[in-house]
């Protein structure tokens, strides 16, 4: 388990004020100056020794992704966006960031930003979270008065402008690109890839998107030296994560912990184990929903790591764990988040946009039964038809977690098929 | 160049291009739905996947730039079952209303799913009912059958700069609509029924009346401008059903107008269908020989000088050839085809071209206009001036005519002394003329169509000059008409004799008694009150303005109703063909012609178009050349001159009536109230 | 006159219109304010927080007259923000109630109870998901994840999220602001944030040093 003097988000649960008084007494702003001093190329550096990797889902290195921005400016604008577009179901994790340690987001913007030269940053954040926009610009403001973000950023010669930007309710905004769209005045599509947002980002400009926890970790790993932060996890899934257990654990909670903690230990240590009881455990959603579901004989042994769970078939996604017991109407849960991804596609590419309503419509048939057999091998297809064929990842997310469902619980689809012709024919 | 690999063989392709361009190069067809050469690309009907080595997806090939050692394969198991699976996925919400679809028998859904498509249905579900949308009196919608390829969104943002139409909600809720159940506004919106690949966006003229393999296909071209676009006229039995566009790349590409799209239903209302002749103040039937012995008394004894032509805008060559030589059996030395007025003097081609050609456009950084409303006299070329901007950002500026013209326009001034000032360098303007690499001069008819365009054309003439807009491999200076009689009638010298009298003297000449007797040959945009002294001949197709006040009518055909020859603003013969007959006793105008020059006994020796067609040659050898451009010699033009402060008008004044055939179609009538004046929707006649 | 509220919001419907709209002069500062956070000729960047404000001004609905007024002062086709307006969730294009509902109903809610907050709702407003109160106070609809997992299941009313909830404590929420009162915000199970609730297992030292 993760010593205390490990966590990174000492004010995770909000015990302490989000101000700038306080956090500098957490730490945050600690030598800043001294830190963008040290140069760019150190600074990706240091990220890229500390092995860290994005923190919005995909897990892609960070220092990979910075390293495809311009290293020379052509004297144009360059930007950072940071994805707060939180709206992955069973994820809470940027909330809390938001509202609690606006700092530690401030500060990894400044040093982010510094590496990547980037000359504005806009905070991309879900309309939803009103309070949450309102902390973040407040602490903004703060940054300002105190010369820590702006022109001269700490003192230490840097300029960038930090602008708050709300959303307005579409998860699709998540997706970087859609994020981009939506940030330049427009649906939140989701672009084609090539070209990447490294080359032709927010208004054709370099642009690079970071997820939140990302962007908040940054400080404190240039502060406490990257073999620190690769000292956690294993290799290749180094560092602490914020953990977000959900559904039918006795206390559910957000938790900092050590990349790779085993499931189990995450919630029983943490969140006061599974309601009934570990045996009461009928599967788990790791990653929040885009990823497939595990049932309990996985969640028995399996770490929460990137790779170990896409070892298990599953992802860390976002690490939001979503907990289901015996009790859980399994095929409804899953029903509920076809409903999800069909209502947050945002229509642009066929088979998302025709495809995510075909998947809920016989997920809704197949709760109450009513289907043919066949019907799951065809589920099963209409899914892979989704699944690689879209324009961003949206269709993957739709189609994994029926896959995990027919994988894990193809017998409960047969048992309610055959059961309700039984209950007919009577 | 890059090396590709397309199903096992090595192609080099040039850098820059697509998977799927790359392709079609290699022969390779990959179905598509919102691919448009011509337009930007969306990516989003996934119709197009291909596997590309290395990759674990299928990539989208529209949007895939070629890498040098791509290996691309479009055959594999891959590639079939991700089209069959968009196929089914489009498939599944669609209506299977073929059997009653306009667009049953040349739509893409249709022949893709027959090609690649699944061979029934797995879908068990309800299917999704959409909404239809009002979009005016052009385009019809059955949004039920959308595939939301967003090409129509496209085309109207892009090409036609007149952004109305969207997307909105999302997901499986997406609609296309402009939101407000008002008529669409852009006057290229009727490409977009040839954009839909499927029959969502109709033609609401042609919708339910015919099905697209009972038509006969005529290729020929449009005259409702002066840019000749490429058009197909598709008929049943002898009506016209609709007109689609042809694909030239150097003149329309392949849009047309509306005008151009929509005006045929005029082909069938006020026609001229049997000879008249004024008898005690009352037009009535007659036959050919009745006409043309009307005609010979009156003539009789009148010399030719009291005898006069005004040639109208829609007049073919055959005719014109036709007249010019009647004209000189008859040695009568007033003739004009310049029914404005215009001050083009005819006898030098580098002032009454568009010398720069259409395409020519986009290779300009600077243009001028003078005078003109082009998104109104030929929105094709101004289309291209919008391309131009857009791709290779042209600046452009203006004097006179402010009208929105869908891109940024310097608007300098109204005034012609502001031309002046350019032309003596005083006007800042000069200093981007000086600056510019290519500069464009275009001036239209509202520029020349008053009593100093004379003076105008030499300020031209003189700016041309000075800025170095004529050089080897670009004639900066184009003349840009709105009528598609006019280029061919200065190109023939259809223009008075020396001592020959003007459109405006020959009017004044009827008033006065010193003009006895004046054919119109379609001449429908002078004031023919001021003709009622003289004996009117009206050769034409229309019971519009001239006509009533005929003493004889002889009915000629329609453009759609003859083999003939127009030439276009750039100087370009082109060929209509005959697709229907004409109308009752009508007929080819140029035999009409024939017929009374014999009967006038003044025979023009032209027996055949063969004849006609050479005679065309002899008097102007650039004539010849069927669709090419023979390029003129840089002459000076105009003749120096005061200006005056009047301000430049362009000649339209309402884009749906600009001619005989317009004025008589309901559907441009009903765009003119709708579209342009506002008037509320008249949707009496259609079922809701 | 006062304006009718349908009882459920039809899709892909025109937003109705209304004679006029248009900012009040403090909005209209607020608007210009937010515009100046965009670099010159990126004015289309302020189009969602504009409607935020447009749709406050205009008690919790978007007539077709302000998405028109909101192009306009940005410089946009009207088409784009008739897109816009009704592509993200937040926007009502039809007149709603004014105290907005928004129960979350996606799968880790529902986990944990919100059919239950439906009920409550039901019970106390006497309207389904979708539809107003008669009187156009309230608006209640489903929506989706609210991103506050771990405080699940969660009711989002105006500005505020009401965590932690179940019949019972959503039944006391609702009714408090019928009353006019102001409910506390954040767990209704007196818990703080997303800590779990039998005390924190981790931040210990915090409390050791202090």
């Amino acid at each position: 388990m993760l010593q205390d003097r490990d966590r990174i988000f000492t004010n995770l649960y909000g015990e302490q004020p989000w101000q700038l008084e306080a956090a500098r007494r957490r730490g945050d702003w600690d030598g800043t100056r001294e830190l963008i001093l040290k140069g760019r190329e150190w600074i990706v550096q240091q990220i890229k020794d500390s092995g860290l990797r994005g923190r919005g889902g995909a897990g892609f290195p960070t220092s990979l992704k910075w390293s495809f921005m311009p290293k020379t400016s052509d004297g144009g604008p360059v930007y950072l966006v940071v994805n707060a577009d939180e709206s992955e179901p069973g994820t809470c994790k940027d909330r809390e960031i938001l509202r609690h340690e606006p700092h530690k987001l401030l500060e990894g913007v400044v040093l982010a930003g510094a590496a990547m030269g980037c000359t504005h940053c806009y905070i991309y954040v879900r309309g939803e979270f009103v309070r949450e926009a309102q902390v973040l610009e407040a602490a903004v403001q703060e940054a300002y008065e105190a010369g820590l973000i702006g022109r001269n950023a700490c003192g230490s010669g840097y300029d960038i402008e930090v602008v708050v930007h709300r959303g307005a309710g579409a998860y699709i905004c998540g997706e970087e690109t859609g994020l981009l769209e939506s940030l330049e005045g427009k649906k939140g599509q989701p672009r084609l890839k090539p070209p990447f947002p490294a080359q032709v980002g927010l208004y054709g400009r370099p642009t690079t998107v970071n997820n939140v926890e990302t962007i908040a970790v940054v400080p404190t790993i240039l502060r406490r030296g990257a073999d620190w932060f690769a000292g956690l996890g294993r290799p290749n899934n180094t560092g602490t994560k914020i953990f977000c257990i959900s559904g039918h654990v006795n206390q559910p909670c957000t938790v900092e912990e050590e990349m790779g903690i085993p499931l189990r230990e995450l919630i029983e240590k943490h969140a006061g184990g599974v309601r009934g009881g570990w045996d009461n455990l009928l599967a788990v959603i790791p990653g929040g929903s885009s990823v497939p579901l595990i049932p309990k004989s996985v969640c028995d042994t399996v770490r929460m790591d990137f790779d170990a769970l896409r070892e298990a078939g599953s992802g860390l996604g976002t690490a939001g764990v979503i907990v289901m017991d015996r009790s859980t109407d399994i095929v409804k849960a899953i029903a509920r988040l076809s409903r999800f991804y069909m209502h947050e596609s945002c229509g642009q590419c066929t088979p998302c946009r025709e495809g995510t309503g075909w998947l809920w419509r016989m997920m809704e048939r197949l709760v109450r039964g009513e289907a043919e057999i066949e019907e799951i091998d065809q589920l099963w297809d209409v899914t892979k038809q989704i699944e690689g064929h879209t324009i961003c990842a949206l269709g993957d997310a739709a189609a994994w977690p029926v896959q995990g469902l027919i994988r894990h619980f193809r017998d409960e689809l047969e048992r309610r098929i055959r059961e309700r012709k039984r209950r007919q024919a009577a | 160049m890059p090396k590709v690999t397309i199903n096992g063989r090595e192609y080099e392709v040039p850098a820059g291009i697509t998977v799927f361009q790359a392709c079609e190069l290699a022969g390779i067809e990959i179905p598509h739905f919102c691919y448009h050469p011509r337009l930007n690309i969306a990516g989003n009907c996934r119709m197009c996947l291909v596997e590309v080595e290395k990759s674990p997806k299928p990539v989208a090939s529209c949007a895939m730039p070629v890498m040098d050692g791509m290996v691309i394969r479009t055959d594999t198991p891959m590639v079939h079952k991700a089209r069959r699976g968009v196929l089914e996925f489009l498939l599944i919400n669609h209506p299977l209303d073929c059997p009653i679809c306009d667009q049953g028998g040349e739509c893409d859904l249709q022949d893709l799913t027959l090609f690649y498509g699944p061979d029934h249905s797995r879908y068990r579900e309800n299917k999704r009912a959409v909404a239809d949308k009002y979009l005016g009196p052009l385009i019809s919608t059955h949004m039920t059958r959308c595939i939301h390829c967003t090409r129509c969104i496209r085309f109207l943002t892009e090409v036609a700069g007149v952004p109305e139409l969207g997307g909105i909600n999302r997901g499986e809720h997406m609609e296309i609509t402009n939101y407000i159940e008002r008529a669409l506004t852009s006057e290229l919106q009727g490409n977009i029924i040839d954009l839909c690949p499927v029959g969502a966006l109709n033609s609401k003229p042609y919708e339910y009346r015919a099905r697209t393999w009972e038509l006969r296909k005529t290729e020929s071209v449009d005259v409702m401008d002066a840019v000749g676009s490429a058009i197909r006229v598709d008929s049943r039995g002898n009506e016209v059903m609709r007109i689609l566009p042809r694909l030239h790349e150097e003149v329309n590409e392949e849009w047309i107008s509306d005008r151009t799209r929509f005006a045929y239903d005029g082909l069938k209302y006020r026609r001229l269908d049997v000879p008249m002749v004024r008898r005690a103040g009352r037009l009535e039937e007659a036959d050919w020989r009745e006409a043309f012995r009307a005609i010979r008394d009156r003539l009789a004894g009148v010399p030719g000088e009291r005898v006069a032509f005004i040639i109208g805008d829609l007049a073919c060559l055959e005719s014109m050839v036709l007249v010019r030589e009647l004209a000189a059996r008859l040695e009568c030395p007033h003739v004009d085809s310049r029914q404005l007025g215009e001050r083009l003097s005819g006898r030098v081609r580098v002032e009454h071209l568009f010398n720069p050609t259409i395409a020519g456009i986009e290779r300009a950084d600077l243009c001028l206009l003078v005078g003109t409303n082009p998104r109104w006299e030929a929105p094709l070329v101004n289309a291209r001036l919008r391309k131009a901007w857009r791709l290779s950002g042209l600046e452009v500026a203006r004097l006179g005519c402010p009208f929105d013209l869908t891109y940024p326009v310097d608007h300098l001034g109204d005034s012609p002394t502001i031309l002046e000032a350019i032309a003596d360098g005083s006007h800042p303007f000069a200093r981007r003329l000086e600056k510019a690499e290519r500069p464009l001069l275009i001036l239209g008819t509202g520029a020349v169509a008053r009593p100093d365009g004379a003076a105008i054309l030499h300020l031209a003439w003189r700016i041309a000059e000075r800025y170095g807009l004529v050089r080897d491999d670009w004639t900066g200076y184009g003349f840009l008409h709105h009528a598609a009689a006019r280029p061919g009638a200065l190109e023939l010298g259809l223009v008075p004799a020396e001592g020959g009298r003007d459109v405006a003297a020959i009017l004044e000449g009827a008033e006065r008694g010193e003009i006895e007797v004046v054919f119109l040959l379609g001449a429908d945009e002078i004031d023919a009150t001021r003709l009622d002294g003289a004996f009117l001949v009206y050769l034409g197709t229309h019971g519009d303005r001239a006509a009533p006040h005929a003493d004889v009518i002889l009915p000629g055909a329609a453009y759609t109703e003859k083999n003939a020859t127009w030439v276009n603003t750039e100087g370009r013969p082109q060929r209509g063909r005959l697709a229907v007959f004409p109308p009752g006793e009508a007929r080819e105008d140029w035999k009409i012609l024939r017929a009374l020059s014999e009967a006038l006994g003044r025979t023009v020796p032209l027996d055949n178009l063969g004849q006609v067609r050479a005679r065309m040659a002899e008097i102007n050898p650039a004539l010849s050349l069927v669709d090419a451009i023979s390029p003129a010699a840089w002459e000076p033009f105009g003749s120096p001159g005061p200006v005056q402060d009047e301000p430049f008008v362009s000649p339209i004044r309402d884009f749906y009536l600009t001619n005989p055939i317009t004025r008589a179609s309901r559907t441009m009538q009903r765009c003119s109230r709708e579209i342009l004046h506002g008037e509320p929707a008249a949707e009496e006649a259609e079922v809701a | 006159m006062s304006p009718r509220f349908p009882r459920r919001k039809p899709v892909g419907a025109m937003a109705p219109d209304v004679d006029h709209f248009s900012f009040t002069p403090e909005n209209m500062a607020k608007a210009q304010e937010i515009i100046a956070r965009y670099p010159e000729g990126r004015q289309a960047s302020a189009v969602l927080p504009l409607l935020h404000l447009a749709q406050a001004q205009h008690g919790g609905w978007l007539p077709k007259a302000a998405l028109d007024h909101v192009a306009d002062l940005l410089g946009m086709p009207r088409i784009q923000v008739y897109e816009v307006g009704t592509f993200y969730d937040m926007f009502n294009l039809e007149p709603v109630g004014r105290i907005q509902v928004r129960v979350c109903t996606t799968t880790p809610c529902w986990l944990c109870g919100s059919d239950e907050v439906l009920r409550a709702c039901r019970d106390v407003l006497g309207v389904e998901p979708g539809e107003s109160t008669p009187d156009g106070r309230f608006f209640v609809r489903e929506f989706e994840c609210l991103g506050a997992c771990a405080n699940a299941p969660v009711m989002w009313i105006d500005d505020d999220y009401y965590e932690d909830l179940d019949y019972e404590r959503a039944k006391r929420v609702l009714e408090a602001i019928a009353r006019g009162d102001k409910p506390r915000p954040g767990p209704q199970s007196g818990r703080r944030g997303s800590m779990p609730a039998g005390g924190k297992t981790t931040l210990l030292f915090a409390e050791e040093g202090e």
